[in-house]
């Protein structure tokens, strides 16, 4: 039971959707049946999965209710015109579940076509491989033919289902005028086979089908895993809510009320916005007034007061009290959509990476062509036989082909992508774990990425006791973030006979003859000439009097200060860059012993990256909001935490799931442990053809040793990246991050067990 | 040696029934949710493969 109590907290919920919206977003399977997807991130267990499913399939218009548990996922089949009441079902069941976009990820054609050409090139492989055994046990000539022409015949359609993937891939590079690991595989597999076939029609001694065809199996072995783990990265960044809404419900004129999809509501219309939303698009208030959390558009951590005529920006989130707001741009023209716009930018301004495997194909390539084509030449000089040149030439393109690159760089890049995913970490590819791995400065965002976005820690200033306890009674009737705080003290004991909220400007609460003001100090305290402290964001007072003032502090994430020791001790420089006040940030930095840039709107955090990289330094940028989504962009490497604005983290290229920052130096060094072990692979590979060339050269070349060879290489450099996990648990050890093995880090969402 | 060569047709045929019921369990979305599926079987019901209505 205790693995289905969900642990891990995503602090802005939407458990409060009406039915339109989740009508908004299925689809149409069939007459009158409409499919909805949604995310639960918190089943974890069998158990979760039969009460999700009974629960759903209860509900009288539901057909059929499956759940996933390795996506975290269901899917609902249902009939009729109104919406089941799907969330708020699993949220009486204690599961938080949000809507899924169907069609982000929903088919994925490669990765069944990759799946496909592997089981085809593993088929293929395990027979010739087979009838290659009799023959290397020396079958005599007429079975020899009869087995290679047999051969022949699995190996051909192989080559044209299976290899597709490379050729494809090949053609496309080599049309742009570039060459990739594809080139040489495609053309020594080419080549491969259409020599086998001379060889088999000529009744010759030796084919290399077998080669040809393990060949294509080894790569797409990588392959596959390397488009899995991005897959399951892509799966679980899409799987957590969407913090942006799919529409708004529209107030007409003649007063009926309809939900309408973001992208039709127009400039002029009036919204209605409960408390918890988010705000769709740019609008101003009309009428109502409420507390409005900023964070995660501007990074200013203090809750704004919202009365008539201020504007919001479309992302903000409306804390305390329903509003009715009229929109004053289209979606497409709101600060979401500028801020896609400088983040597209960004991104194209961005100097591609190379990675490291495409790196060492440009040399890799050239050197072996030419080593094939001088082999050609020198047995031609040698012997004037053009059968034996071509042999000896085609068998170096064979025990050259980059089998072991192949998988080199994938499957250390696939052990590391595990190892993240254990730690609550997703990677988007392994290009990011490579440029990880070369980072020398850390910037982060300070609010909802070192805070975590809620007002938590409450230093009282001259209060005792009673005064604490009176504000924690009052505090516990507001919703807003400093109450809340507040009212974690709260206290029985103390009875109030009338209690009453003043937007803006705090709570009164009348006690017999006493009458309590808790909120801004210059209403609380009539009498004018009491001291002032502009540190103290809530003060008590009692009939006009100053009780007791309250500073409210931001919360750190857990292990923050770890974190930030432990990338000093890699070695990198660290910094704050936050839109937020220069007070509130420099309270942080000093206490992490940083430096810090403060006030940064968008525009000024993006500069503020190009600089530090025009001064040749790999910067890595963490954060969440949207104003941080093209400073994401922009960044050489970028991280998220699962709270993040959704363009936020879609531009990120990892996302951390767990609370603690600790992720942050964790993926650092995994990523180097791994570029370490992809270093090493190719020095492996490098190694394996120092031995094998000069022997294939020299013409001692058989398809046997070619098939030794290939298979030898490939399992060294598997074994090796395998090495990875060791590595990284031993050195965890040393590291001795604190404070692991809670149970609720076990619980969390990132947690797999 | 030729009396045996009945075995290679046979060998070679195993594998394409291997191969293709390979290929019909993935069409079938059985390795869809392999983890479900491991969870599943210690619950009574209705438990077979989700056979396409989606």
């Amino acid at each position: 039971m205790s693995c289905c109590a969900p642990g891990a907290e995503f602090p802005l919920t939407q458990a409060d959707r009406s039915g339109e919206e989740i009508l908004l977003a299925s689809r149409t399977v069939r007459d009158g049946v409409r499919q909805t997807d949604l995310s639960v991130p918190e089943m974890h267990c069998g158990g979760c999965l039969r009460k999700v499913e009974a629960a759903l399939g209860k509900l009288s218009n539901v057909r059929q209710a499956r759940a996933n548990l390795s996506s975290r996922r269901v899917t609902v089949l249902w009939s009729g015109d109104e919406a089941p009441p799907l969330l708020a079902t699993l949220d009486a069941l204690g599961y938080r579940a949000h809507l899924y976009d169907y069609d982000a990820d929903s088919k994925d054609p490669t990765l069944s076509h990759l799946l496909r050409a592997l089981a085809v090139a593993a088929f293929a492989s395990s027979n010739i491989m087979l009838l290659s055994v009799s023959i290397w046990s020396g079958a005599e000539s007429g079975t020899r033919d009869l087995f290679h022409w047999l051969s022949a015949l699995i190996a051909l359609p192989t080559l044209l289902y299976s290899g597709q993937v490379f050729f494809v891939s090949a053609w496309r590079s080599l049309r742009h005028g570039r060459t990739n690991m594809d080139v040489p595989i495609s053309i020594g597999v080419a080549l491969t086979f259409g020599l086998s076939l001379y060889e088999t029609a000529q009744h010759g001694h030796y084919a290399y089908f077998d080669a040809a065809v393990s060949l294509l199996f080894f790569l797409l072995i990588g392959r596959t895993l390397d488009h899995m783990m991005r897959r399951r990265a892509q799966q679980a960044v899409h799987g957590l809510a969407k913090l942006s809404p799919h529409g708004a419900l529209i107030e007409r004129s003649d007063g009926t009320k309809t939900y309408l999809p973001l992208n039709e509501i127009e400039p002029g219309m009036t919204i209605l916005l409960a408390a918890r939303e988010r705000v769709p698009v740019d609008a101003r208030v009309a009428s109502g007034s409420s507390t409005i959390d900023r964070s995660l558009v501007s990074g200013e951590s203090a809750p704004e007061q919202a009365v008539e005529g201020t504007d919001l920006q479309a992302g903000t989130l409306n804390l305390t009290r329903p509003l009715r707001i009229v929109a004053t741009a289209m979606a497409k023209d709101s600060f979401l959509a500028e801020m896609v716009r400088m983040m597209e930018a960004a991104e194209n301004g961005r100097s591609s990476y190379r990675r490291i495997a495409d790196r060492a194909a440009r040399l890799y390539a050239p050197v072996v062509h030419a080593t094939a084509l001088l082999s050609f030449a020198g047995w031609m000089m040698a012997t004037g036989d053009a059968h034996r040149a071509i042999t000896v030439a085609i068998a170096v393109l064979i025990i050259t082909c980059p089998c072991a690159l192949g998988l080199a760089v994938p499957m250390v890049h696939v052990v590391a992508a595990r190892r993240l995913f254990d730690k609550g970490i997703m990677i988007r590819d392994g290009s990011a774990l490579e440029r990880l791995a070369g980072v020398d400065t850390v910037i982060f965002d300070k609010t909802g990425t070192l805070t975590t976005g809620e007002a938590g820690l409450v230093t009282a200033r001259d209060a005792d006791d009673h005064a604490r306890r009176v504000a924690g009674r009052i505090a516990v009737h507001s919703r807003h973030p400093y109450a809340r705080a507040l009212a974690l003290a709260a206290d029985s004991g103390v009875a109030f006979d009338s209690m009453s909220e003043l937007a803006g400007l705090g709570l009164e609460a009348r006690a017999g003859p006493v009458v309590y003001r808790l909120g801004r100090s210059d209403w609380a305290i009539a009498d004018a000439s009491s001291t002032r402290d502009e540190t103290e964001a809530v003060v008590l007072s009692a009939n006009g009097r100053r009780v007791a003032g309250f500073r409210i502090d931001e919360r750190l994430r857990p292990g923050t200060h770890e974190a930030f020791s432990a990338l000093s001790e890699l070695g990198l420089r660290v910094a704050i860059l936050s839109g937020d006040n220069a007070t509130r940030v420099h309270d942080v930095a000093a206490g992490l012993g940083v430096t810090y840039v403060a006030g940064a709107r968008p525009a000024d955090k993006l500069r503020y990256i190009d600089e530090i990289k025009a001064s040749g330094t790999c910067v890595l940028m963490v954060g969440d909001g949207l104003n941080d989504a093209p400073a994401l962009a922009a960044a050489d490497v970028s991280m998220a935490p699962a709270t993040a604005a959704d363009i936020g983290r879609n531009a990120a290229d990892l996302v951390f799931l767990r609370e603690g920052l600790d992720a942050v130096p964790r993926a650092i060094e995994i990523s180097r442990r791994a570029n370490a072990l992809v270093r090493q692979n190719f020095g492996l590979a490098i190694a394996y053809n120092l031995v094998a060339i000069p022997v294939a050269v020299l013409g001692h070349v058989t398809p046997l040793v070619a098939a030794i060879a290939m298979s030898l290489s490939s399992v060294l450099v598997v074994a090796n990246a395998l090495r990875l996990d060791y590595a990284v648990q031993t050195g965890k050890q040393n590291a001795g991050f604190a404070g692991d093995r809670s149970p609720s880090r076990l619980l969390g969402t990132g947690s797999r067990q | 040696m030729i009396d045996f060569f009945f075995l290679v047709p046979i060998a070679i045929g195993l594998g394409l029934v291997g191969l293709a019921s390979f290929m019909w369990t993935l069409k079938n979305g059985q390795y869809d949710d392999l983890e479900g599926a491991a969870q599943r079987i210690l619950f009574e019901g209705h438990d077979g493969p989700d056979c396409g209505d989606s």
